[in-house]
């Protein structure tokens, strides 16, 4: 892997559970518990996980939305630009940090001002930042609806006047106004109906071809992750589970949960209707985890062991993570 | 729609519904024909606008304003020798309408927070269903939902009773739908998106669940989903829809891997898979669906098909061609490619006469 862009080294987001008339602290929700993780320039790294599991909590420390409890956030500025940990930064100095940081989002409905035109829309990064002239900003407006592939006539539309994967391509567009060399995406495409989905998809692989971003992509389809995909990390009531190169994680997945969940996926074909495996119960309450391993009430291959002693995210070669006592011992059924 | 011996439970013939707003009329419907049989599963398929939950909400009745039949029948089968009821004629709010559904027709929404009381424990609203529609005491209802409760895989049923929605995961909480709708004994059950608020694991559970409760009543089961993942792992019999029309149906395995409609095939293709290579581009369809007011001339997917003809395709509405499996497409396209192998058999059989 190139040197990473962006290194999130023990990131722990807690948030207290307040009870009473003097809402004295309870407890704490363990939204993100000790997660660490690299994306480099040009590829993308996938969040995956279940509601509730901490992958949008991730996302929202990384961009500063919210100050994470502890941990380390390093973030270069810009391609030969200095090294800063955002996690340490000052509210004030975040802007300069931002800049090189956006975020794509789920809803391309709610996520644009429809009081205004498309053009401002995609210019207000620019001139919140006071980059350019009108003139030159406009430019940059139809340069970058060249790039995002909408027609130019768009500059004096209004959002509504667009179907929902054209204003997705809008919310990019405006994303790679400042030239980001990190983007976030929070399901950015599981609002779409699927033949537009496949147009943003191919959209966003091509644009990181072209621009060298770095993708931190945040989803819950399995199928989208493994079309944009270069390295996956699984996630559990807060922590990482597994990380591993797409391929490998998909084919030979070593932790009982991502095996749950890639054999959950419904598959578009009759003939590969099998035996799922149907998990026990729920996902476990990050307010209350079970002890040992979180997963371990629902795993079926659960030893006493697993009930007492939380595991250790371990590399069992070549960059394949897993947080698993039995890793070593089990084969399990990936999809391939 | 597909052979079958049976007579269809619900038999929905030609139905037209149609939303008149200030903006102009939106054609939800434009002639829709479905069957559901005992113990098969419909699937019915396509992305937003192309009136699936338009066609299983008016199946019950409970089209929303403005929304209108305009046309066609919802024949509702009432035994071998007795003329199905057609419940299109009933009036939407009439008593005849309430006793079907919940009776013999159960529904399960995609967001059981909205479809369940706040006011009431799950074990009160199953057990309302219990006695309005099989007459049971207070106490026999009490006891007929733990039962239920537990037939749908709650944990716990007795204590889960005295809970309400809000005390429930999404999971647990569409397992009590689940047992409402099967608490009057229908004989048909719609379900509208039931997973996809779901989580993935959860969904498989609740996948499971359905396919366990079809088989062991034989319901009659129409599953409407855009996701073709659960449709290829669900359906017995698959209709495709696109702007308020029935562009095919047939077997499950067909459609999947003989569609005949281009717009099945590209659908089918745009499909991301967990079996794809990494970073692989997906294939595409250009454009996107119409906004209903705009609804294009002709065959509504022609401006963005890739075996559209030209004068023909966007000129006149394509009717439906039946095909031997007992399914059926709508598309001149298809029409022209059966003309044209059914020519070259024809050849083939005279130059092996001759």
């Amino acid at each position: 892997m190139n040197a990473p862009v962006l290194d999130v080294r023990d990131l722990t987001k807690h948030f207290p559970i307040r009870r009473g008339l003097l809402q004295r602290v309870v407890g704490q929700v363990r939204a993100v518990d000790g997660v660490s993780l690299q994306v480099a320039r040009g590829e993308t790294l996938s969040l995956v996980g279940e509601s509730g599991c901490g992958k949008t909590t991730v996302s929202r420390c990384i961009l500063r939305a919210m100050p994470p409890t502890s941990g380390e956030i390093h973030f270069q500025l810009g391609a030969d630009g200095p090294v800063v940990d955002v996690a340490a930064m000052r509210r004030g100095d975040l802007r300069g940090a931002r800049r090189h940081m956006q975020m794509i989002f789920q809803d391309p409905y709610s996520s644009l001002n429809p009081r205004m035109t498309v053009g401002d829309i995609i210019a207000e990064p620019l001139l919140v930042n006071g980059i350019g002239t009108p003139a030159s900003r406009r430019d940059r407006v139809l340069e970058l609806l060249d790039l995002v592939k909408l027609p130019r006539l768009a500059l004096s539309r209004f959002p509504h006047a667009f179907s929902g994967g054209q204003r997705q391509r809008v919310g990019i567009a405006r994303a790679l106004a400042l030239n980001p060399h990190l983007v976030v995406a929070d399901e950015p495409v599981s609002a779409l109906d699927v033949s537009v989905q496949a147009q943003v998809v191919n959209l966003l692989l091509e644009l990181q071809d072209r621009l060298g971003l770095a993708y931190l992509f945040i989803a819950h389809d399995l199928s989208v992750v493994k079309h944009m995909s270069d390295r996956v990390a699984v996630m559990y009531v807060g922590r990482i589970v597994e990380q591993a190169p797409t391929r490998r994680l998909y084919a030979t997945p070593k932790h009982p949960y991502t095996e749950a969940l890639l054999s959950a996926v419904p598959q578009p074909d009759p003939r590969r209707r099998a035996e799922r495996m149907i998990l026990r119960g729920e996902v476990a309450d990050p307010a209350d985890p079970p002890p040992g391993c979180a997963f371990h009430p629902r795993c079926p291959y659960a030893v006493e062991r697993c009930r007492q002693e939380v595991p250790a995210l371990l590399d069992s070669g070549d960059g394949h993570l897993v947080r698993c006592h039995r890793a070593a011992e089990l084969t399990l059924k990936g999809v391939a | 729609m597909t052979m079958t011996a049976s007579r269809p439970a619900l038999s929905i013939r030609d139905l037209v519904v149609h939303f008149e707003q200030e903006e102009g009329i939106v054609r939800a419907l434009e002639g829709v024909s479905l069957d559901a049989h005992p113990g098969r599963t419909l699937g019915i398929v396509g992305e937003s606008g192309c009136g699936k939950s338009v066609t299983a909400r008016a199946a019950m009745r409970l089209e929303e304003k403005p929304g209108r039949i305009l046309s066609g029948q919802i024949l509702l089968d009432q035994g071998e020798d007795v003329p199905p009821l057609d419940l299109a004629a009933l009036e939407p709010r009439s008593r005849a309408i309430q006793d079907i559904r919940g009776r013999r027709i159960g529904l399960v929404f995609q967001e059981p927070m909205t479809s369940l009381s706040v006011h009431y424990s799950v074990g009160n609203q199953v057990g309302e269903v219990l006695r309005r529609h099989r007459g049971l005491s207070k106490a026999a209802a009490h006891d007929g939902a733990i039962a239920l409760l537990r037939e749908v895989g709650i944990p716990r049923p007795e204590r889960r009773a005295d809970e309400y929605p809000f005390q429930l995961s999404g999971g647990l909480r569409q397992r009590v739908m689940v047992a409402m709708a099967l608490a009057g004994e229908p004989d048909i059950l719609i379900a509208d998106e039931p997973t996809t608020a779901l989580d993935v694991t959860t969904q498989a559970q609740i996948l499971d669940l359905l396919r366990r409760l079809q088989r062991e009543r034989q319901l009659a089961l129409i599953l409407i989903t855009h996701d073709m993942g659960v449709i290829a792992e669900m359906a017995t019999d698959v209709a495709v829809m696109y702007l308020g029309r029935v562009v095919e149906h047939g077997p499950v395995d067909r459609i999947f891997h003989a569609p005949r409609h281009p717009y099945t095939r590209m659908l089918l293709r745009s499909i991301p898979s967990v079996l794809a290579e990494p970073r692989s581009r997906l294939a595409t369809i250009s454009g996107s669906v119409p906004h209903p007011y705009r609804r294009p001339s002709g065959c509504p997917f022609h401006p963005r098909c890739p075996d559209a003809i030209p004068g023909r395709c966007d000129t006149a509405m394509p009717a439906e061609m039946a095909l031997p499996d007992g399914g059926g497409v709508s598309c001149f396209a298809a029409e022209r490619d059966a003309e044209t192998a059914a020519e070259r058999d024809a050849r083939t059989a005279a130059g092996r006469a001759a």
